[in-house]
């Protein structure tokens, strides 16, 4: 027993974050803004450069085999820095799904290309209602009642939805999907489509840990430079005590995100819980740190110019992809109704064999 | 990361595990703060648990330990709330002044007060708190006089946990008599039954005694009795909030047996309670589990080596906030039976609920104010202004 991040995941999570910094700074989003683009692709080139398509990708498939644990924290420095192009959804969720079919027929250059940073996949899970970038993706992968397909994207097939998020282009796709475009029967794609979902609501609840965090330190860096009254606003208990009532939410949120991402593999009812309270928490912490955050700069967090509306609606959208409050609850509920609680049950499925 | 138990760690959960089966008393022990019998009844407990060497098991075994990591603290309190074992009537002694002891304490110290303590022959009361000094504890006014090789002891403390029928507490005094604020202070110990010491009840919120007054006229205590420098005492105060808010005062265990208590209780009552109660019990069990996953974290580092920092503060908070939920959702879920006394025939597990709701109550007060601990974690976690 060991909660701590081994030394290779912290460095690799430091060079995630270290190049984060230098191409994902508040100017190269503004730049981005001016010019109405939603990805840059130098950008995107430079991270894919870092070779992490695999991470999550058997070996035996072309992969790092590496495991969500490894993810969690890039995915929450990606959420730190709002990052508008889709390593999240692309490495995080995408790839590893097409990879638990890769022994198919078509997969396996689809698969080849996402690996070397060619190409990325879009999935069309049935609990989202929008496929977010579709329109960068090569293809997709599509859930149906008659199992997981692998569609080619054309531009014809997409329809835009226009998100608040400037950097999130929304689509549906309308498509036919049917016996060629098939990977998967419903039965043999229930389970990855399963874990994709809690990959999926695990790497969003990391995203969300890092906006809340820089929502925060954003608040902070303003309550230190603006003055009223003669003293900077952030020498005002009435800020640092918001302000402190956020970390508090974050630092509790925090572990349970790095717990669930250390379960998910166990693919089991207490996995499941402890992956939908971290979506759960890291939702709450977010939106009390956005909202906190706007507060905190008075009339300027309600203006364009500040960058605490990006991450605002990032956190509204994030909050309700890959299952949103309500669902999320239920999947707790059905482990605190059914499973022995109490002292003993912190790593349940450890103390079971006890 | 690896959030597997080892298999000494199991082993070590089922030793627990089956001696506290054997011996944790089959009926609760009463009331520490109500009668000299309850607390007497406890400090036999203490001695039981001495001699099963499960006083304070990350102690050295020459002080009565096991010296064992805080990873199997952890495991141990949990087997030891999951057995509803006796609260601990020697709390602040052994996860208070114990691990200061510990850090500060020259060896002759160590060996006259922590076997002691682990056994439960010397019960222990803080007494920091005056009129005068509350959040401001740099306010202290007690003094203590050099004289010799001793000390006297003059002054008014207040508030002062279980003082009623310590036998010992280790007080915050003014021993340069020209210092201000957090300097020339020093910690000393001194017996409850010295002569110039007495003791004043004061009656809890529930009308049960439970902290007491402390006036010193002229007591005079051994230098002996000094724990770290002259003057040190405000760091090492701080030493011990560190941990008194941090980690060892409450125990995640507690709260998750609350939470456990809570979802028993929703589904006696589930088909008349609302979405809100259902959603508040949810609640109540992801902020014990998250407690729990944040002190296993804590735990980590510090075995590795790390110190304890602005957790101190955000636990605090956290744990304070967390149980005045969970008992205002159980209050909810008993509707009328919610103000039911411990003495009314329909009370639920005995008015366990609204006494629990009481002390929770307390909890964003002692161990430093909750507004004290958000000013800590602004101004040295975030770096917010001082003025
Ligand atoms: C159940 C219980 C057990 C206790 N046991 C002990 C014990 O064993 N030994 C001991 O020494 N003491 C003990 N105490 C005392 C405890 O440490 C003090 O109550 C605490 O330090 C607060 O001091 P105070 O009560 O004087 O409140 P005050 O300091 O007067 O505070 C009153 C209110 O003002 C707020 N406040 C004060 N200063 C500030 C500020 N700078 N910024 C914002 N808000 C502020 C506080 O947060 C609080 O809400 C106990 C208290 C309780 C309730």
């Amino acid at each position: 027993m060991d909660f701590r991040f081994y030394d290779e995941q912290v460095m690799t999570a430091d060079v995630v974050r270290a190049l984060l910094a230098e191409v994902c700074s508040s100017q190269d989003l503004r730049r981005l803004l001016t010019t109405g683009g939603a990805q840059d692709e130098t950008r995107w080139k430079k991270l894919c450069e870092l070779g992490l398509a695999g991470i999550l990708v058997p070996e035996g498939d072309g992969g790092l085999g590496l495991a969500p644990v490894d993810f969690v924290q890039i995915a929450e420095a990606c959420g730190y820095r709002c990052l508008p192009e889709p390593l999240v959804d692309n490495v995080g969720i995408a790839l590893p799904l097409l990879a638990a079919f890769a022994d198919r027929p078509g997969v396996a250059p689809y698969l080849e290309r996402a690996l070397a940073g060619e190409i990325t996949v879009a999935v069309s899970h049935p609990i989202n209602s929008y496929v977010p970038h579709a329109d960068r993706d090569a293809a997709a992968l599509i859930a149906r009642d008659d199992g997981l397909h692998l569609v080619a994207i054309s531009p014809k097939m997409l329809t835009m939805q226009p998100s608040a998020d400037p950097f999130r282009r929304l689509h549906t796709i309308a498509c036919d999907p049917g016996d060629a475009t098939r990977i998967a029967g419903h039965e043999e794609a229930a389970i990855p489509l399963r874990q994709t979902l809690d990959r999926g609501a695990l790497f969003t609840a990391a995203q969300l840990l890092g906006m809340a965090q820089r929502c925060v330190d954003l608040a902070v860096g303003y309550s230190k430079e603006r003055q009223q009254f003669g003293r900077p606003i952030g020498s005002y208990q009435a800020i640092k005590h918001h302000l402190a009532t956020v970390q508090v939410k974050i630092e509790f949120a925090r572990p349970v995100v790095y717990a669930a991402a250390a379960d998910l593999p166990h693919d089991d009812l207490h996995s499941r819980a402890r992956i939908s309270q971290a979506k759960l928490t890291a939702s709450e912490a977010a939106d009390l740190a956005a909202h906190t955050a706007i507060q905190t700069h008075g009339a300027m967090g309600y203006s364009w110019e500040v960058d605490v509306h990006l991450y605002l609606k990032r956190i509204i959208a994030l909050t309700q992809v890959w299952g949103g409050p309500s669902f999320h609850r239920e999947r707790v509920a059905a482990r605190v109704f059914s499973a022995p609680l109490g002292p003993e049950t912190t790593f349940a499925r450890e103390t079971d064999r006890a | 990361m690896n959030l597997i138990y080892t298999e000494e760690q199991k082993a070590f959960r089922r030793e627990v595990r089956s001696w506290l089966e054997a011996h944790v008393p089959r009926q609760p022990l009463p009331s520490f703060d109500a009668s000299r019998e309850g607390f007497e009844a406890h400090r036999e407990w203490e001695r039981i648990l001495d001699e099963g060497r499960w006083g304070m098991v990350t102690w050295p075994e020459r002080y009565g330990g096991r010296g064992l990591d805080l990873i199997q603290w952890l495991i141990f309190e949990e087997e030891y709330y999951r057995a509803g074992a006796p609260l601990r009537v020697n709390q602040n002694g052994i996860f208070l002044l114990g691990p200061t002891l510990m850090e500060y304490g020259t060896p002759e110290q160590k060996s006259r007060f922590l076997p002691k303590m682990a056994s439960g022959d010397e019960i222990w009361a803080q007494a920091w708190s005056e009129p005068q000094a509350g959040s401001d504890l740099a306010a202290v006014r007690a003094s203590a006089t050099r004289a010799g090789d001793e000390y006297v002891l003059r002054g008014h403390k207040i508030w002062s946990s279980r003082a009623v029928f310590a036998d010992w507490a280790f007080g915050l005094f003014r021993s340069d008599p020209g210092s201000e604020r957090h300097k020339g202070l020093s910690l000393i110990f001194f017996p409850l039954d010295a002569p110039g010491v007495r003791i004043q009840a004061i009656p809890q919120i529930d009308g049960e005694t439970g902290f007491a007054e402390i006036f010193l006229d002229d007591v005079r205590v051994p230098a002996f009795n000094r724990l770290g420098a002259e003057g040190e005492g405000w760091a090492i105060c701080m030493a011990t909030a560190g941990f008194e808010r941090g980690l060892m005062l409450r125990s995640p265990a507690r709260f998750q047996v609350t939470a456990r208590r809570l979802v028993e209780l929703f589904k006696t009552c589930e088909r008349d309670a609302d979405p809100a109660i259902r959603a508040a019990v949810l609640k109540a069990w992801m902020d014990t589990d998250a407690y729990a996953l944040s002190i296993y974290h804590t735990a980590s580092r510090l075995n590795a080596g790390g110190q304890i920092g602005a957790e101190a503060s955000t636990n605090k908070i956290f744990w304070s906030e967390m149980d005045i939920a969970m008992h205002k959702t159980a209050l909810s879920l008993l509707g009328a039976r919610a103000e039911l006394s411990r003495h009314a025939s329909e009370a639920v597990e005995a008015g366990r609920w609204l006494d629990g709701y009481f002390f929770s109550l307390a909890g964003p007060i002692y161990a430093g104010s909750n507004e004290i601990q958000r000013n800590i974690i602004a101004e040295r976690m975030l770096g917010l202004p001082r003025v």
